[in-house]
């Protein structure tokens, strides 16, 4: 009975695993080696370097400034995701009418790509022409059009990033929130009200909001790896025919110059690069395991 | 749900917040809507129209002939790329449901000595996410010779330790009563799997069929260094490309957008319900 199990289960999980050990495994552990090494147009690198692409990478502006870039990011899209996902759940579930309506609505941006939403941000609403959507607006009040991707003073293009984001993600994290307003217990509004708590900011700040606690460590946590691993708005957005600016590059997208851009494939500073971008987000989750505890569905 | 319970009499708001809250739900609808607005008003419009000096609402008759003219033109391989996208998709969906829930039942339910080591190989991989690692990754298709190949774009992405994961969670809380039927019937793991597990697990495979689904048509990174030769582009490869080279005119990329939403706007509108499921059950693990 024993090795039947033993079969069985190898039988069950085994061709996982083995997909896992190919396409997990061995990139990371591949990486690792050819982090070491002088590894331009090849894979299979024979000149070991040591921890030099490491240094290289650690002292190469570019590659800091893109951790910058993803924190500034960061800094606007997590608490603006979080504060307006958070309104929009509240909102969607204190009506009565139509509730659906607008859930969908909300949510439907979902059904969108990366690349979609930067061609309507980019050729629509903020293409700096005078006929752009925003620049028309903007021409109501007599403001002068702006060129929102390539001004760089001040920086318009964070306003096109952020609000796309916005617009694709907002839908994901209401139904989240909306799933964990539906959780808390009716009865402890009913005894905040005997007890005399106005409904309104008084139940939110004292049993919504603390009753949220799980949903919101997950929202913080899921947008900020999101935003760590930004890359389809950005490369379509601000990227041309004639390549990136030098400005505005988060993690991946200075990643996916270095490694495979046009200048040639740098294969060894493109995985050292990896390896520290892998090490940064391994910490960050390892945090996360030991803050809130390894949280199963709930 | 809430509108189970009766609220105290008098918790009723006043009539004027309540507007407030529509007002400022229709605001924010409209607001969300703008973006789908364009994208038709755009692409049934000409270019003259789009940037007429004046805002127009919508074009004074709708260019149906914008559709023959992005179908005819052969330098636009929107429909061969939507071919490859629908390949991808439902590939990756079916392939990635099949092996992690095989793996995901294995370790919930066969015992096995080293069943705990394995569930913290497969756990270990959560902590890193696959497009940080997609040098690495482009390493190992390119040195199977799977670049510009169906099989780059769809076998790396079907292990994917998060679904296994959800799919061992499900089934721990799966009734073992019905398990232990089928067992006392004769059958072995294998036959209780098939025809007592997966059957009736049909909401949760959809939910997560229709996430797997959406994330595959709309992603963009893997494809963009896997799908180099024009022929193995997927949509969203295509439409970047035409968006980034600007060879296209304006109402020519809005209605290739359009047209590449429309598979998911047919799912969204169809399985919202098991959408929704899915989001919720994805997103919380956090």
């Amino acid at each position: 009975m024993k090795t039947s199990n033993a079969k069985a289960f190898w039988l069950f999980v085994g061709p996982f695993l083995a997909g896992l050990a190919i396409f997990a495994y061995l990139p990371i552990g591949w990486s690792l080696l050819l982090s070491f090494f002088d590894a331009h147009n090849t894979v299979t690198p024979t000149e070991f370097v040591g921890i030099d692409n490491y240094l290289d990478m650690l002292s190469d502006g570019a590659f800091l400034q893109s951790m910058g870039t993803f924190t500034l990011f960061a800094l606007f899209i997590v608490p603006l995701t979080f504060v307006l996902s958070l309104a929009l759940a509240l909102l969607v579930n204190q009506i009565s009418f139509a509730r659906t309506f607008f859930r969908s609505v909300f949510f439907l941006p979902t059904a969108c790509s990366y690349v979609v939403a930067s061609l309507i941000w980019k050729l629509s609403i903020f293409n700096g022409l005078r006929y752009g959507l925003a620049n028309t607006v903007l021409s109501w009040f007599g403001i002068e059009p702006i060129a929102w991707t390539v001004s760089t003073d001040p920086p318009w293009y964070w306003l096109v990033l952020v609000t796309l984001r916005l617009w694709l993600q907002l839908g994901f994290y209401m139904i989240l929130f909306i799933a964990g307003l539906q959780r808390i217990p009716q009865h402890l509004y009913e005894a905040a009200w005997i007890d005399g708590a106005k409904p309104g900011w008084q139940t939110l700040r004292h049993i919504t909001l603390p009753q949220l606690r799980a949903t919101s460590v997950s929202v913080v946590l899921l947008t900020l790896i999101a935003a760590y691993q930004a890359f389809d708005e950005f490369y379509n957005v601000l990227g041309s025919a004639d390549g990136y600016p030098p400005f505005a590059r988060p993690p991946l997208v200075y990643l996916y110059y270095t490694a495979l851009g046009s200048g040639g494939q740098d294969f060894g500073h493109g995985s050292a690069g990896a390896v520290i971008l892998a090490l940064l987000i391994a910490l960050v989750t390892l945090l996360q395991g030991r803050l809130f505890g390894f949280r199963r569905g709930e | 749900m809430i509108g189970h319970v009766h609220r105290p009499a008098g918790y009723r708001r006043a009539p004027m917040t309540s507007a407030l809250r529509y007002l400022a739900l229709a605001v924010a609808a409209a607001l969300f809507l703008v973006p789908f607005y364009l994208v038709l008003r755009n692409g049934l419009a000409t270019e003259a129209e789009i940037a007429a000096p004046d805002w127009k609402f919508f074009p004074d008759t709708i260019h149906w002939e914008n559709f023959a003219e992005l179908f005819s033109d052969p330098s636009v391989p929107l429909l061969a790329s939507m071919g490859n996208s629908v390949l991808v998709s439902v590939l990756q969906t079916v392939g990635q449901l099949l092996l992690c829930g095989l793996a995901g039942y294995g370790l919930a339910r066969i015992p096995y000595k080293h069943a705990g080591k394995v569930f913290y190989a497969i756990v270990a991989t959560l902590m890193i996410p696959a497009a940080v690692t997609f040098v690495p990754s482009f390493v190992v298709v390119s040195s199977l010779g799977w670049l510009s190949d169906l099989r780059g774009l769809v076998i790396p992405g079907l292990f994917s330790g998060f679904t296994a994961f959800l799919f061992r969670q499900y089934f721990l809380a799966f009734p073992k009563e019905l398990e232990e039927a089928a067992r006392i019937d004769g059958l072995g793991h294998w036959g209780t799997f098939w025809r007592i597990v997966v059957p009736n697990s049909g909401n949760f495979i959809a939910a997560l069929a229709v996430i797997s689904f959406i994330g595959s048509w709309n992603a963009f990174l893997w494809p963009l260094v896997i799908a180099q030769d024009q022929s193995s582009w997927t949509v969203q490869v295509a439409l970047s490309s035409f968006l980034t080279a600007q060879n296209l005119n304006v109402h020519q990329l809005f209605l290739a957008a359009a047209v590449s939403i429309l598979p998911l706007v047919i799912v969204f509108v169809t399985l919202q319900r098991f959408l929704v499921r899915g989001v919720a059950e994805t997103g919380i693990k956090g």
